[in-house]
């Protein structure tokens, strides 16, 4: 426990350097989730919306979690060198597929008698879409962003070993900074995606319209962290 | 050549210590089978099967104690949100930063690795166990009863093969995430696929992180298709359903 000890001196001891590690981590997170969301979202909800292209939208996942995550960053150091854009870059290819299959999923699992009654009452494709889909698949798309945010934090962390910035400077170099720096940063690392993830557990809360409340906590329960893809056989 | 000539105008002899073909030595492609070749036996098929070892160490252990987990709260409903907020838990600890805090523990060995990568199988498995049991229709349940069939009887002949697409659909997820998960293993033991991965990031030479990364891969996809054979082989009845 001693170690432990340790590390909660280094954390107070070295706090502004660790602070500064912290924005540079969210930087890169962000980036990262920001592009990510850009590609995954409109491309997830438009095939959902069509039922269109199942086979790819929903493998993507599967192939993208069997993606080493080290072996990626390793990757984008060989063919793109090093450098906070590159990490970025790995960490993209990581933050789409979750959130495609699961705004694939959602878009697509939307109950067709709620889009029929919608098509009824003479909403356009684009009202169907923004009034109907949406607000009843946000629950799980949520999910899927939810999943993708904690899956980036936890692989920026390696992001020192191809030339950016992030808490994983501390962790990866043990030899300037010892156990106890190691250990404080791990605990920062950790307390960073558990914080995230209970903020986004509480944004998709949030955005849940009411109607869904109820049923919704099981359906957010069976999601969680994993993509809808968990029942694909 | 005459054998007249003195010693001191022959080439100069310079052993050749640079193995391997052109492409290695210059450095010139981004991928040399032959540096493959020429080290697949000394360095990827070692590091290849240490990662086996490593998954399947991981996804047995885990699977008995998500399996013994799920079991209890199949039977006592309250004990789910609990077990479901501590391996969640453990799931969203990023793995770089968990391998870390079990050192002072466990210290650099293979059983750090070990726990750190049964406690990212849990929450999958568990959850996939107990969703599967859950799904079992109650009618199914009465009727086995109905039968004259011991709890036990239940669990083993009607809710467990009832139950194995959905805890196969787990023991993919968990493989999968396993395999990519070992590779960060190497910040604490020397083992498995991220040893060479490492060891490559650390060179200009990009052959050897881009086959073990590859190798990787592979390995997660192959294991994959392997898990869903497996289920296909044990549970025939669900071929006739689905079709």
């Amino acid at each position: 426990m001693n170690d432990f000890l340790d590390a909660l001196d280094f954390i107070r001891d070295n706090a502004s350097l660790l602070w500064q590690l912290t924005l540079d981590h969210l930087a890169l997170t962000g980036a990262a989730m920001g592009i990510a969301l850009l590609i995954a979202l409109p491309l997830g909800v438009w095939l959902g919306h069509v039922h269109r292209g199942s086979f790819v939208a929903i493998n993507i996942s599967n192939i993208g979690r069997a993606l080493p995550s080290l072996a990626l960053i390793a990757f984008g150091v060989a063919l793109l060198g090093i450098g906070f854009v590159n990490v970025m870059v790995a960490l993209v290819v990581l933050a789409v597929p979750p959130m495609l299959t699961n705004a694939y999923v959602a878009i697509d699992g939307v109950d067709p008698d709620a889009v029929e009654a919608a098509q009824g009452m003479g909403m356009t494709p684009a009202e169907v879409l923004l009034r109907v889909e949406l607000p009843l698949a946000l629950p799980l798309i949520f999910a899927g962003v939810r999943t993708a945010v904690v899956y980036v934090i936890a692989t920026a962390t390696l992001a020192p070993l191809a030339g950016a910035s992030s808490l994983g400077d501390v962790i990866v170099d043990q030899a300037t900074y010892r156990l106890p720096g190691v250990l404080g940063a791990a605990i920062c690392v950790a307390v960073l995606a558990l914080v995230a993830e209970l903020l986004f557990a509480l944004l998709q809360r949030a955005v849940t319209p009411r109607g869904l409340r109820a049923g919704s906590r099981e359906a957010a329960e069976t999601v969680g962290p994993q993509p809808a893809a968990t029942e694909v056989v | 050549m005459s054998l007249a000539l003195p010693l001191a105008q022959a080439e100069p002899v310079i052993p050749d210590f640079g193995r391997g073909s052109s492409c290695e030595r210059n450095d010139d492609a981004l991928f040399c089978w032959s540096w493959v070749k020429d080290n697949w036996s000394d360095t990827l098929q070692p590091a290849l099967l240490q990662h086996i070892a490593l998954t399947l160490i991981a996804i047995s252990i885990g699977t008995a104690i998500a399996f013994a987990l799920a079991l209890a709260a199949h039977r006592r409903g309250w004990l789910t949100t609990p077990v479901v907020i501590v391996t969640g838990f453990l799931y969203t600890i990023p793995s770089l930063a968990l391998f870390q805090l079990l050192v002072p523990f466990t210290g650099l060995t293979r059983t750090t690795a070990e726990i750190a990568l049964v406690s990212y199988t849990l929450l999958i498995l568990f959850r996939n166990m107990l969703a599967g049991l859950a799904g079992v229709p109650a009618e199914v349940r009465d009727a086995a009863r109905g039968m004259g069939m011991t709890e036990s009887q239940l669990l083993w002949k009607v809710e467990l093969p009832l139950a194995l697409p959905a805890i196969f659909a787990g023991l993919r997820i968990a493989t999968v995430t396993v395999i990519s998960l070992a590779t960060i293993a190497v910040f604490v033991v020397d083992e498995g696929l991220g040893d060479p991965i490492y060891n490559g990031l650390q060179q200009t030479f990009s052959t050897e992180l881009i086959a073990a990364g590859g190798l990787c891969v592979l390995l997660a996809l192959c294991s994959d298709a392997l898990l869903v054979l497996i289920q296909r082989a044990i549970s025939p009845w669900a071929r006739a359903v689905r079709r």
